[in-house]
């Protein structure tokens, strides 16, 4: 522990290239990857609003865009997913948050590895680029969703997009497996390196234990994926047969002999499934430190938190089948997979009732990070419970493939994760920008997106049990959808209303950036260690002298101290607990 | 605040229980021997996950409003948490989720674990970008060879499956693109894909299998009404999948015996 910081410091970088574009300090490259994962999330979110408006006018001609044809509606749905879960929910609570406060929470003065971590961000920024490359090739954009089943996917005559998109598209999400592999090696490095003294592992924020867990997620369940996308890119350019068997398209017989479509599946959810946690652990991390802070109350169960994130992450592993009882796989080993992922339930449930019990005779102040980190909460009891339907092999038999799903994964790692980040954006911002957000914005904001989340993921459930699969670019064909219809026109302009009012943030966001009143260095009275440091933090992070930290993150009304807060750094007693 | 946020909470929870409880929009009717077991799941499932989702949604919103911060507001309570309480939120957290789990898995073991009984209905289903083919073996109760080579999708049926005319077996095969099933008797299903994956579902039947190509996934049911029901397609294929979709009628048996008769006349 507290290896000296001399080893790791670099001199201040002058000039504007070397201190914005190619930076090597983890401030710079956080809100790098912060802005990054901005741009995607509206590119993605403008992909959804164009989902929800041909769902329900199919043969509208919209402004700009066009005709939605079928087959580009499924482009749109398959960029949509992979948008989000690689460029929003991968990229901003780790890349840019963890980036940016996990070596200020543990006192280091940047990340183990600052090249890297430079070079892990560009990586990141060169796979978005190409992914947004599939929209404008020939064919357009793939059409066979985020998880890429073969042979669809696999097969160059399978459809539009099937060609050079499909090219692009497993290619951008191979090189950002580099970068999260990258990404990954270096917060776990620096996590378990680089702390300050004093700093043990159970006196570090819950936010550090998300990021520190989620980067051994990373580390394991990427290279998955990248051994499994190169398998994918042989079978589409070189002709071999990792993944398709003898199949004939459209009465033609392809040259493919003896591969097994499921290979595919099970690569893919042995990384799928970690990474819903990947989307979802900091998100968990960020509610725990907010709700404690803003209760003016300790963490209800800090251990009991900790080995919870510990459980998650071990049985995140061990539960990909549940999304392939299905498939084809044999219905025993569906037993095993049901039981794991019945398991994974306990240690969410855990994480709740200690939310709850955080709030239990608290002081609650409602600022606007505290309104998230609630609407976090409710978010991921909502989405947590449809879990134990899907978890049921047999309640997957009328549920699998439906809108039910769509909505379970929205409200859980979907929204639930957003809120998070806006959670984590109201709440860091003074420090990343040193002015405060303005307050009434933010409540609005955040009134809006949370009643709309539920107008429009809610009804999905509903849909989803009266059997409307999902991926369905209209439902003109099936007579038993067409009284569906007026649930699903509601939800469409509940997504139109919700998107809009994301406008509202993004202008508190850049207005508050420059206009915003100067914040303090301490606005939240939080007791972790970014807010002992000056605001914006100097680039070695302290100025010069290396924290030495005395008791755990959430020392908050403890009997006797002068105020309701002792920071981490305050040398003076807390009873020993 | 505080009120304000317990006010949208509770107003979010009582609409979502509202629109569950009052079935507003539910599984379709069933019309298989798994589907009052199928549903009785659901439904046990629903009320106690409905019940947690009240409790903790509640809580949540009363909790904000109770301990607000005013004025009067005692100091924040300084404790750490509660070792018993952990252990016993844990223990009946792990008891609700894993009993669940083991009260469904003997209707899952009776689908999915034996094979179809002697004298049920055999009947092979084709998935291909974009309709669903079935095919009876006929009178020899042998399904015929079938050739990739042969296959030709815009002539349609027998010429779509690619069967192999000069395979004895083949002869009596009869390849449809309309599903017909008599009722009460156990549907031996063969399930195949051509060239990528497709999904045989059909609500009413609480069924769903996903046909994969390289595979023969033997699958049973038993539909227990008569009438029409909708196939749709529950595994995205390609740009055609909103539009795969198809029928099964189930009739008598002997209006199913008089259609394959008929068609086996058709066919001579």
């Amino acid at each position: 522990m507290a290896t000296s910081a001399p080893v790791h410091a670099h001199a201040a970088p002058q000039g504007f290239i070397r201190k914005y574009i190619f930076s090597l300090d983890h401030k710079v490259i956080g809100l790098q990857y912060y802005f990054l994962a901005l741009v995607a999330v509206f590119v993605g979110m403008f992909l959804s609003l164009l989902m929800r408006v041909h769902m329900i006018w199919p043969t509208a001609i919209l402004p700009i865009v066009g005709e939605i044809k079928p087959e580009t509606y499924l482009s749109i749905l398959t960029m949509h997913g992979t948008i989000m879960v690689f460029f929003v929910l991968t990229t901003a609570p780790q890349g840019g948050f963890g980036n940016y406060f996990l070596p200020i929470q543990i006192g280091a003065p940047d990340m183990a590895f600052p090249v890297l971590n430079m070079l892990s961000f560009w990586t990141t920024f060169v796979a978005f680029v190409v992914l947004l490359c599939a929209f404008f090739v020939t064919g357009g954009a793939p059409l066979h969703g985020w998880t890429g089943y073969a042979p669809l996917s696999a097969l160059t005559n399978s459809g539009p997009g099937e060609q050079l998109g499909a090219d692009l598209w497993i290619t951008s999400i191979a090189i950002f497996c580099v970068a999260s592999l990258m990404g990954a090696l270096n917060f776990i490095t620096t996590t378990l390196d680089l702390r300050a003294k004093g700093m043990t592992m159970f006196r570090m924020p819950l936010t550090c234990w998300a990021w520190f867990i989620t980067a051994i997620l990373g580390l394991l369940a990427f290279g998955v994926l990248l051994s499994a996308g190169i398998l994918l890119l042989l079978d589409r350019n070189l002709g071999t047969s990792f993944y398709v068997p003898l199949v004939v398209v459209n009465g033609q017989v392809m040259g493919h002999k003896g591969g097994s479509p499921l290979l595919w599946q099970h690569l893919f959810w042995f990384f799928g499934h970690p990474e819903v946690y990947i989307a979802i652990l900091p998100g968990m991390g960020v509610a725990s430190q907010l709700l404690s802070t803003f209760a003016r109350k300790p963490i209800f169960g800090y251990r009991a938190m900790v080995y919870a994130i510990m459980a998650i992450g071990i049985l995140g592993f061990v539960v990909w089948g549940h999304h392939m009882f299905m498939s084809g796989m044999s219905p025993y080993s569906a037993f095993a997979f049901s039981i794991m992922t019945m398991a994974i339930g306990v240690p969410s449930a855990i994480k709740t009732f200690n939310w709850l019990g955080t709030l239990y005779k608290a002081k609650i102040r409602f600022q606007t990070p505290m309104l998230y980190a609630i609407g976090f909460v409710s978010l991921f009891v909502s989405g947590g419970l449809s879990g134990p339907f899907l978890a049921q092999p047999v309640l997957d038999i009328p549920l699998h493939d439906t809108a039910f799903v769509v909505g379970h994964f929205h409200l859980i790692m979907g929204v639930a994760a957003i809120f998070g980040m806006f959670a984590g954006t109201y709440y860091w911002f003074p420090k990343m920008f040193g002015r405060m957000m303005n307050e009434t914005l933010g409540r609005i904001h955040f009134v809006i997106t949370l009643i709309g989340t539920y107008a429009i993921f809610m009804p999905m459930h509903y849909l989803g049990m009266a059997a409307q699969p999902r991926r369905y670019s209209q439902f003109t064909e099936l007579a038993y959808l067409q009284h569906l219809l007026p649930l699903n026109r509601f939800m469409t302009y509940a997504a139109i209303i919700t998107i809009a009012a994301q406008f509202i943030f993004l202008i508190n966001l850049f207005w508050s950036m420059f206009k915003g009143p100067k914040a303090s260095d301490n606005p939240w009275e939080s007791t972790t260690l970014e807010w002992t440091t000056a605001t914006p933090p100097p680039h070695d992070n302290f100025g010069g002298h290396t924290p030495v930290v005395y008791h755990g993150p959430y020392e908050y009304s403890v009997p006797g101290a002068a105020k309701d807060y002792v920071m981490q750094t305050d040398p003076a007693g807390v009873a020993a607990h | 605040m505080g009120l304000a946020l317990l006010v949208i909470i509770w107003l979010i929870t009582f609409f979502s229980t509202y629109f569950f409880a009052a079935k507003t929009w539910w599984l379709p009717h069933g019309v298989s021997t798994a589907a009052p077991w199928i549903d009785h799941q659901f439904a046990l499932t629903y009320v106690l996950m409905g019940i947690v989702f009240v409790a903790a949604q509640g809580a949540l919103g009363w909790l904000v409003w109770k301990y607000r911060d005013r004025a009067s507001a005692k100091p924040a309570e300084y404790s750490h948490g509660n070792t018993t309480l952990e252990l016993l939120w844990t223990t009946l957290t792990a008891i609700l989720f894993i009993g669940l789990n083991l009260m469904g898995s003997s209707v899952w073991a009776r689908e999915r674990f034996e094979p179809a009984q002697a004298g049920s209905v055999p009947v092979e289903v084709t998935g291909m970008q974009f309709a669903w083919y079935f095919r009876y073996p006929g009178a020899d109760g042998k399904f015929g060879r079938t050739d990739p080579k042969l296959m030709d999708p815009s002539a349609g049926n027998e010429a779509a499956l690619g069967l192999d005319t000069t395979d004895a077996a083949a002869k009596d095969d009869v390849v449809t693109g309309t599903m017909y099933l008599p009722v009460n008797r156990q549907v031996d299903l063969t399930l195949r894909a051509v060239d990528v994956i497709h999904s045989f579902f059909v609500p009413s039947f609480r069924f769903k299998q996903d046909a994969v190509p390289g595979l023969a996934i033997h699958m049973h049911f038993t539909p227990t009404e008569t009438g029409d029901y909708e196939i749709a397609c529950a595994e995205l294929c390609g740009l055609g999948h909103y539009k795969m979709h198809g029928m099964v009628h189930v009739v008598s048996e002997d209006d199913f015996d008089k259609w394959l008769a008929a068609r086996e006349a058709e066919k001579q």
